[in-house]
């Protein structure tokens, strides 16, 4: 009973502590590019009639953190992001300042377009936690996918 | 003893995952810096502008190659747009002049959407009303689309009361003294954004 009690006490003081670093810790990143590779053969599936959804058709950066958005053609053909004509190898890095949603069409996308929500940084404690926690899901989607 | 088999199990997976997230998290973490000072959206590697031979507002032949040299801003539009052109046009203008002297080495060049009504002098003279060394540059649809084409732009004709409108493309080329695309800025940046960027190109 003893055992378990310390062992719950533990778990309860652990989970505190993660939330308070979560959110007092500072928001930091080494980078901030937020990368998106169009892979080899996207035009090629997509013509093929295969409904190609390798970029998500919406994505957020933050101001201060993450906030260059960085697009790579590994495509054998040109592709066209919003306004962008991407030839095939070239790659198009584009910084973001103001917070705002921007709407782009994007041929590398089967829906024609893509929604990039620009998010100011998070400077309180609300902020920088429901900041990691949105990372954290988004990482962990990204791992799973990855996995299977 | 196998309820404490699965529970380690569990424990194991949970551990496999918590540390394959870590590392994802942190190698998203230690990604190459940044070191870019452009405003504008940048290309790597850059391109060389394809070229075209329109008739420009100024009376002359309009292609690229002759600014070789210069920094050229080139946009895409018409004289009678109401929303976009004016602003963007007028940014490009208020840029020009807080490069001062340096200005000089800095070409406008505004190609438009609508052949039907901008002739060259009109374009001349919607131009000047912003400033006077800006070029347009117009043709045969077939020949403004295909200039079109080759930068990426879209222009769409929109019936509208008794005329038409269109709706394009709002962005802006940065091209360098060597003719190649070095950046896109996207509509809406003010004239000091413009004026880092040129600066930026005028120095190398």
């Amino acid at each position: 009973m003893r055992a378990r009690s310390l062992v719950l006490a533990t778990v309860a003081g652990s989970a505190l502590a993660g939330l308070a670093w979560s959110a007092l810790a500072p928001v930091r990143s080494a980078s901030r590019d937020q990368i998106f590779d169009i892979p080899r053969g996207t035009w090629a599936r997509r013509m093929s009639g295969d409904k190609v959804e390798i970029l998500p058709d919406h994505m957020r950066l933050t101001l201060g953190v993450r906030d260059i958005l960085v697009l790579r053609n590994h495509d054998a053909v040109p592709q066209i992001f919003g306004p962008t004509l991407m030839m095939p190898g070239q790659s198009f890095r584009l910084p973001f300042e103001q917070a705002a949603d921007y709407t782009f069409s994007c041929t590398a996308h089967a829906s024609g377009q893509m929604i990039i929500s620009v998010r100011p940084y998070p400077g309180t404690p609300w902020a920088r936690l429901g900041w990691r926690a949105y990372e954290f899901w988004w990482q962990a989607r990204l791992l799973l996918r990855h996995i299977w | 003893m196998s309820d404490a088999r699965s529970a380690a199990g569990s424990v194991a997976r949970c551990g496999l995952a918590t540390a394959l997230l870590s590392l994802s998290l942190s190698a998203a973490a230690t990604a190459a810096p940044t070191g870019a000072a452009f405003k504008a959206g940048t290309f790597d590697p850059p391109r060389l502008a394809p070229d075209f031979a329109l008739q420009g507002s100024d009376g002359h032949e309009l292609q690229i190659v002759r600014f070789r040299g210069k920094v050229v801003l080139l946009a895409f539009g018409y004289s009678s747009c109401t929303e976009v052109c004016p602003v963007t046009l007028a940014t490009f203008a208020a840029a020009r002049r807080k490069l001062g002297a340096a200005a000089a080495d800095v070409q406008v060049i505004y190609v438009t959407v609508d052949p039907q009504r901008d002739v060259p002098e009109r374009l001349r003279k919607f131009l000047a009303s912003f400033d006077s060394t800006f070029i347009g540059g117009t043709g045969t649809e077939a020949q403004l689309a295909a200039v079109r084409k080759e930068y990426g732009v879209s222009a769409r004709k929109i019936p509208y009361r008794d005329g038409y409108s269109y709706t394009h493309s709002s962005f802006t080329y940065l091209i360098d003294r060597s003719g190649r695309i070095r950046a896109l800025m996207p509509y809406g940046h003010s004239p000091d954004d413009y004026a880092n960027d040129l600066t930026i190109l005028l120095k190398e």
